[in-house]
């Protein structure tokens, strides 16, 4: 027993019962039967997140015991706690039913029926909402005989409770129920309570059945789905309750996937597409912003000429949303429409959506932008990219905030990591060598940090012949940080250089810098120093070309942090 | 009814100066809250102090200590704070206490100020583990090398304590001074309303709450009215009510929309355009919102009134109580002593057949709904001794015929406001707050409720 770990033991202080956490967790590890009263206590306390953690490991404990030592040990304990004055007891029982049910007689089998029926109409709610959420647990374990006799009742009853957080419950049941009946008795025993729950006065319960639709959809099966489903997912794609709305939107492309391949366009075309041009201009931005999230899977679906005809029309509406989340989540999912008629198509109205959100008001939605970008760039291919969105990307190096600055860096190593070292010489490397002559000091900083970022990526040439002179000119400058951060680039992009370059031209420049006036800049400087140092000695003790250890050069990058 | 109740008071908890008349703020009682079982009660102070008091078991030996609240416990709920962003104080004042349901052997109950919700546990220890390896009785260190032998520590009774600890903080959720807490039937959720929103809290999550009322309009000039009370139904999970300061009842259903600024009900009692005058908006103000224990009526309580509201019907109240009439042609005095803007609450009695309210001079009235008959009594030091039956007390209007022991309305004391009762969930028993004082009266002869 790992007595030192109990961090929370001390039982003389009053410290609540989070300290009785630590406990639960140690106990779970000794699995004994004396163990259990200390749990059974726990079980009780009101603190769910104890009670949940004692349950868990009376749940484990139950698996080591026999069938003998259940029926005389365990399945007593969850009497008791089922029987229990305080709801807290009542309610961490409905957890433990099902781990004993199997392997007990069939008298004990009964008795825990018996308890559970009770438990699913005890006075007070937490009890009931603790029943509903173990219902279909429990039925899994069941005997199919015992389901449709005891489950059913008990499961139409919880779902037609006055209490809409236990009717909601229900619904998460009905999935569990519906796969373990077979199919011819599902539109008896299960429909009934489903279109009621579809239906419900409460918006909570008819968000739940949107949100669990598609586990719904695979349950009942592709019958009981055309019939049943189809129009009630319309009802929830029109719902009054924008939550609801959001929520079934978010199903779409799901929801059409899962439709029997027979008639499927048939369905979409016909019930499910009508809805979904409705909600593009709906008056809730989360609504959209929903289904802007899944619109476009519905392409591979549909198949070229309807998406064309029906869906492109729907894409470029939302990529001209007012809401900038919209937009974003339209143009984060181009691929599947890529697949189906080629970005082309989209090109001509993508790229001002593009624009616009690049320089949004808000910095968040540049940023938001700035991340999808190295995406867009592999989709649209690099000429595109460079017709069109090279001069964004430099634009977001001097943006005025210094998260989208930081952003913008690292969007152009990955840019280089995709398009190629020879591409960035050409293209990118020498506008940001540009930037090292501007009169803002932050833009010359930033090239200093988008040459740590790409000196790996473009190689030792290119970093010893053109980024190099450019970081060295820079140990002049008039700013003390940009002089720093001149260190601590050296330090950065040494492992890449070759020797020679270090000793005859990095060497000197940090020995200045080490008797710079400023002390950040003495201080960065040393650290430079000490770091190349060991990359000397590397290279000495190696005479064949200075191509460092993979892990060496990993831990020099942690220690070059390269953003100040 | 009122005749024959029997006065308990319980004197002096707090510091009273017999000699003079002087009290201090902090001592001011701000709310007072039975439990759900009437064993316990809860009051709250202006300087952030909650007592829980606890009625003796009956049947003890003594037969006057019978059903006695005494002091179980103090502790300091909230404290005062300072809003940096806004530069203003935050009142540590307790405004409302509300017990959760039992769930084990521990209390529960929610405690606000003006920001910030508590919730707090209060339980009970009478045992306490002895014999510990490492340390002494006093808790000091031992001295390894003294350690010969290994023992097990042993729970042994000790003196009942009552521990009060903070479970959770629901802080940040509104920029308005929060004036109401209720919880909800599902015993899950809690809401909080402030002037203009009411919020809707997990008791189990503090950090996120949602918003299910909004009143504030796009520009804060058009600003018209606020909330001033609100309440779950005691039965129905999705319904609640809330009040205005323009006299205007909202019921709402929590199923029909996320956001519930549409009202299913509205509850407005039409103008009577006779009584009109500057006043009329003011004292219309609804200053507390009870629904009655059946879930079938509301109560509430205005400057001048209290009403009985049937759920079924929007158009006008059941019954309407005059509680002090006689300050109606004084309002003007009133209104520039602040006194207009006084909130008093309003009670239930546990069968709902009575209801209760607070005055001035610290009168306080009850309204038998059946038998239409009302008392007022007073709740103050001179007429009540211990175990003495109160006399009921009257106001004379001003030129109206006075008999002896009456009170003129000009010699009505109104610093002396009895703004915070209390109705035992069951039994006959009333906790009424007095500026600094709490009184208990117990109606031993009519224990049962009628």
């Amino acid at each position: 027993m790992k007595a030192a770990a109990a961090e929370g033991g001390g039982p003389c202080r009053a410290d609540g019962d989070d300290s009785l956490y630590p406990i639960a967790v140690l106990i779970d590890e000794l699995r004994n039967e004396d163990v259990q009263p200390p749990l059974e206590s726990l079980a009780t306390v009101e603190e769910t997140v104890v009670r949940d953690k004692a349950v868990e490991s009376l749940r484990k404990i139950s698996q080591e015991h026999s069938p003998v030592d259940l029926e005389v040990h365990f399945e007593p304990l969850v009497k008791r706690l089922a029987s229990g004055d305080w709801f807290t007891s009542r309610t961490s029982a409905c957890g433990l039913f099902s781990v004993c049910y199997p392997r007990v007689s069939s008298t004990v089998k009964a008795e825990i029926r018996q308890h559970f029926r009770t438990l699913c109409s005890d006075d007070t709610p937490m009890v009931r909402r603790a029943a509903a959420s173990k219902l279909g647990e429990f039925a899994k374990v069941l005997e199919l005989d015992y389901i449709k006799s005891d489950i059913i009742s008990l499961f139409t009853a919880l779902a037609s409770d006055e209490q809409d957080s236990v009717r909601l419950l229900a619904v998460e049941a009905c999935v569990s129920i519906a796969t373990l009946l077979p199919q011819e008795d599902l539109e008896t025993l299960v429909m009934p309570t489903l279109r009621q729950a579809a239906e419900d006065k409460s918006w909570r319960v008819r968000y739940m059945v949107a949100d669990k639709f598609s586990e719904l959809q695979k349950a009942v099966g592709p019958e009981i789905t055309k019939n049943d489903l189809v129009p009630a997912f319309q009802n929830l794609l029109k719902d009054c309750e924008a939550e609801v709305r959001a929520a079934a939107a978010n199903k779409v492309k799901e929801f059409c996937e899962n439709l029997p391949e027979d008639n499927r366009e048939q369905i979409i075309m016909t019930h499910i597409l009508p809805c979904v041009k409705e909600l593009v201009s709906d008056t809730n931005q989360h609504v959209k912003s929903a289904l802007a999230s899944v619109i476009m899977g519905l392409s591979t679906i549909l198949g070229k000429d309807n998406t064309i005809e029906h869906l492109l029309p729907l894409f470029l509406a939302q990529l001209k949303d007012e809401c900038p989340e919209v937009r974003l989540n339209i143009i984060s999912n181009l691929d599947c429409v890529n697949e189906v008629i080629g970005i082309r198509q989209l090109s001509q109205s993508l790229l001002p959506a593009i624009v616009e959100l690049a320089e949004d008001a808000k910095w968040r939605v540049r940023l938001a932008i700035i991340e999808y970008m190295p995406l867009l760039a592999g989709q649209l291919g690099v000429e595109f990219f460079d017709e069109k969105l090279n001069t964004l990307c430099m634009a977001w190096l001097i943006d005025h905030v210094y998260a989208i600055r930081e952003a913008a860096t690292c969007n152009l190593m990955k840019l280089v990591e995709k398009f190629g070292a020879e591409w960035a010489q050409n293209t990118i490397v020498p506008k940001v060598l540009g930037m090292a002559n501007d009169p803002n000091y932050l833009h010359r900083m930033t090239t200093l940090f988008c040459i740590n970022a790409l000196s790996e990526a473009c190689g030792q040439d290119i970093t010893t012949k053109q980024m190099l002179p450019v970081v060295l000119k820079m140990s002049n400058d008039q700013v003390a940080n940009v002089r720093f951060n001149v260190a601590k680039s050296l330090q950065k992009i040494g492992p890449v250089l070759d020797s020679n370059a270090l000793q005859a031209e990095v060497k000197p420049v940090l020995e200045k810098l080490a008797t710079d006036t400023d002390m950040d800049v003495k201080y960065f400087a040393q650290e430079a120093i000490s770091a190349t140092r060991a990359v000397f000695a590397l290279h000495a003790a190696a005479p064949s070309p200075p191509v460092l250890d993979a892990n060496f050069e990993k831990q020099m990058e942690q220690q070059a942090v390269c953003f100040h | 009814m009122g005749e024959d109740t029997d006065a308990t008071p319980t004197l002096n908890h707090r510091g009273f100066l017999p000699d003079h008349n002087y009290v201090t703020e902090a001592d001011i009682i701000s709310t007072v809250e039975f439990n759900h079982t009437g064993e316990l009660l809860a009051t709250g102070d202006k300087g952030g102090r909650v007592v829980i008091f606890q009625r003796e078991p009956e049947g003890k030996t003594e037969p006057f200590s019978q059903g006695e609240y005494n002091v179980y416990s103090t502790f300091q709920s909230h404290e005062p704070e300072f809003d940096y962003l806004k530069s203003l104080e935050i009142e540590e004042k307790i405004n409302k206490i509300r017990w959760l349901p039992q769930q084990n052997a521990a209390q529960f109950l929610l405690s606000t100020n003006d920001k910030t919700i508590k919730l707090w546990k209060v339980s009970e220890r009478d045992k306490r583990p002895e014999g510990y390896n490492l340390k002494d009785e006093e808790g000091r260190i031992k001295d390894i090398s003294t350690v010969t032998s290994l023992q097990v520590p042993v729970l042994m009774p000790m003196d009942l304590m009552v521990e009060v600890s903070p479970r959770r903080v629901f802080a940040n959720a509104h920029t308005y001074h929060v004036n109401s807490i209720s919880v909800n039937s599902d015993f899950e959720t809690y809401m909080s309303a402030d002037d203009l929103r009411i919020n809707l809290w997990h008791l189990d999550i503090t950090d996120r709450s949602f918003n299910i009322v909004d009143i504030k309009p796009t520009n804060m000039e058009d600003l018209t009215e606020v909330i001033t009370a609100a309440e779950f139904h005691p039965h129905h999970c999705n319904l609640f009510v809330y009040s205005s300061s323009k006299g205007t009842l909202r019921l709402c259903d929590m199923r029909e929309a996320a956001l519930c600024d549409k009202h299913s009900k509205l509850f407005e009692e039409p103008e009577d355009p006779s009584a009109r005058s500057f006043f009329s908006e003011i004292i219309s103000s609804v200053s507390d919102v009870k629904f009655s224990h059946s879930g079938r009526y509301l109560l509430t309580r205005d400057y001048l009134t209290a009403k009985v509201w049937d759920l079924n019907m929007e158009s006008k109240p059941l019954e309407t109580y005059q509680v002090h009439d006689y300050l109606r042609s004084k309002l003007c005095s009133l209104y520039e002593n602040d006194c207009i803007f006084d909130k008093f609450e309003c009670a239930w009695n546990g069968s709902d057949s009575v209801i209760m309210t607070g005055a001035y001079n610290n009168f306080f009235r009850m309204f038998d709904r059946n038998t239409k008959r009302d008392v007022t009594l007073e709740a103050s030091r001179e007429s009540s001794k211990p175990r003495a039956v109160l006399k009921p007390r009257r106001v004379c209007a001003a030129g109206g015929k006075r008999r002896k022991d009456d009170i003129s309305v000009d010699s009505l004391d109104f610093t002396k406001k009895i703004l915070h009762t209390a109705w035992h969930p069951t039994e006959n028993i009333i906790a009424i707050a007095a500026t600094n004082n709490l009184y208990i009266f117990q109606d031993k002869l009519n224990s049962e409720l009628h």
